[in-house]
């Protein structure tokens, strides 16, 4: 099959971006979407061109690194996947695309489609980890959790962070991210000792980072990989409210 | 006081406030629409629920002081929640300066989308609605302390009934997403009523929708004179 791609290019963080337009003229349904950039980066290098500059990993959809937004949709068309796992028989033959970075003040365009996540980095350094003295491991089993604590808490730890949550968002907001990450430690009782002060932090270096605010439209939970839901930003609502009370 | 100041600085803050304060319209929005329907009851009940609303709270309260209070709370309430909807929008806005060539896909309800601009519409209308039928002063033939006449006069104007019926159906999607998104942003997550909070929103919404528009429907159709 053939495609056409524009997509997006620029230098540095402080250069011009433009698109820039390539044929792809021998594709196999069977590529995956960053093999297909893989091809047309082949033929840029004979052609003495800069390849197209684009973020990957694992390619398994479990690192959150290989987000670009692809006609208006992060992560391509379909649900509950990553672009590493999108795959060229989801367009027709002859389709135009055009290929996008995340676009947020937060998320500083380093090249051509790859951002600077780094104030993901930074909202869990603020609290989205777990303070313990390192020994032995212990039992996996030594504190009983109930089911549906655990069964919510490991949903929310599903997120790879990859930021297609602020890139979708009309507003550029990060709450899902955050939410999600205050959620799968604030959910367990392991989490439970620096609770307060978790979410208390988080939520204020997600808005020192400049991210926008939550209007509730729902389409991070959509664009989301793996398909996270609002109701964690309802309950980092509510955990964030109860904070207030308990550190003051 | 310092608390509630750095609480309100976040936008976390921010949009509880604007919940807070939209539960107390709610609440107004209700309240005045169950009063307007003692319409269907005729002049005296209509008129006699208004006056009862100018004593209500006496001996403590003076003729018409409950409902200035209930004007300065009310006003209070519009006050806060406009001015944190504006600076979120300006945060918003900020967040992202570049925006994309193809918008994203994604499907916003229409009542979500327009949330911004139909505030803006709603509280022009109220303004307009004020000099229409409280101060009387865009009204032809207003005559102070007898609403149900000022009401059957009002709306027998068939462009003032539509202005009202249009301001009303942008109401009814402000709260279908503004009620929901109150549930959202308070933190409702109690498992039971977590799915009832879109229905829910979509019930108060149709509710409230028809119980303003019965009231300039029945008068162009002559059955309330
Ligand atoms: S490359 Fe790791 S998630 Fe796509």
């Amino acid at each position: 099959m053939k495609v056409t791609l524009h997509v997006w290019r620029q230098e540095s963080s402080e250069a011009e971006g433009r698109f820039e337009t390539y044929a792809a003229n021998d594709v196999s349904p069977d590529m995956s979407f960053l093999e297909l950039l893989d091809v047309v980066n082949e033929g840029l290098i004979e052609s003495d061109v800069e390849p197209i500059a684009f973020e990957h990993d694992c390619r398994e959809g479990i690192c959150g690194s290989c987000g670009v937004v692809i006609d208006g949709s992060p992560h391509g068309p379909h649900e509950g996947t990553a672009t590493c796992q999108l795959h060229m028989r989801s367009f027709a033959d002859g389709d135009e695309l055009w290929i996008e970075p995340w676009r947020a003040r937060s998320f500083p365009i380093k090249k051509d489609l790859v951002v600077d996540r780094g104030a993901l980095d930074r909202i869990i350094e603020a609290g989205g980890y777990i303070s313990i003295n390192t020994g032995a491991a212990p039992d996996a089993n030594a504190i009983p959790i109930p089911k549906d604590d655990v069964d919510a808490a490991l949903d929310a730890a599903t997120c790879i962070g990859c930021g297609a949550c602020v890139a979708v968002c009309p507003n550029a907001s990060a709450m899902l991210f955050t939410s999600a990450k205050v959620a799968h430690l604030n959910m367990l009782p392991q989490g439970q000792p620096e609770r307060w002060s978790r979410v208390a932090r988080m939520v204020e270096q997600m808005e020192a980072e400049g991210f926008g605010n939550c209007t509730n439209h729902g389409a991070c939970q959509i664009a989301c990989p793996k398909e996270i839901s609002i109701d964690f930003i309802a309950w980092l609502n509510r955990d964030y409210l109860r904070a207030q009370r308990k550190v003051g | 006081m310092k608390q509630i100041a750095s609480f309100y600085s976040t936008t976390v803050g921010k949009k509880i406030a604007m919940a807070a304060t939209g539960i107390v319209l709610v609440a107004y929005v209700v309240g005045h629409m169950l009063g307007n329907l003692k319409i269907f009851q005729g002049p005296e009940k209509l008129n006699s629920y208004a006056e009862f609303l100018r004593e209500v709270g006496a001996p403590v309260l003076g003729h018409g002081e409950f409902l200035w209070i209930a004007r300065i709370v009310l006003l209070a309430a519009v006050a806060i929640h406009i001015v944190a909807s504006a600076q979120l929008t300006l945060q918003s806005r900020a967040a992202r300066p570049v925006g994309y060539r193809n918008t994203p896909h994604q499907e916003f309800s229409y009542a979500s989308r327009t949330m911004r601009w139909g505030g803006v519409i709603i509280s022009l209308f109220v303004v307009y609605h004020i000099l229409h039928f409280t101060s009387g002063t865009v009204h032809g033939d207003f005559i102070p302390n007898d609403p149900y006449h000022n009401l059957v006069v009002g709306f027998q104007s068939w462009p003032v009934a539509l202005a009202y019926i249009g301001a009303v159906v942008m109401l009814g999607f402000h709260l279908y997403h503004g009620v929901w998104s109150m549930t959202q942003t308070l933190g409702v997550n109690n498992a039971r009523i977590e799915r009832m909070r879109r229905p829910a929103a979509l019930v108060l919404a149709v509710a409230v929708v028809i119980g303003y528009v019965v009231v300039p429907v029945s008068i162009l159709a002559g059955w309330v004179t």
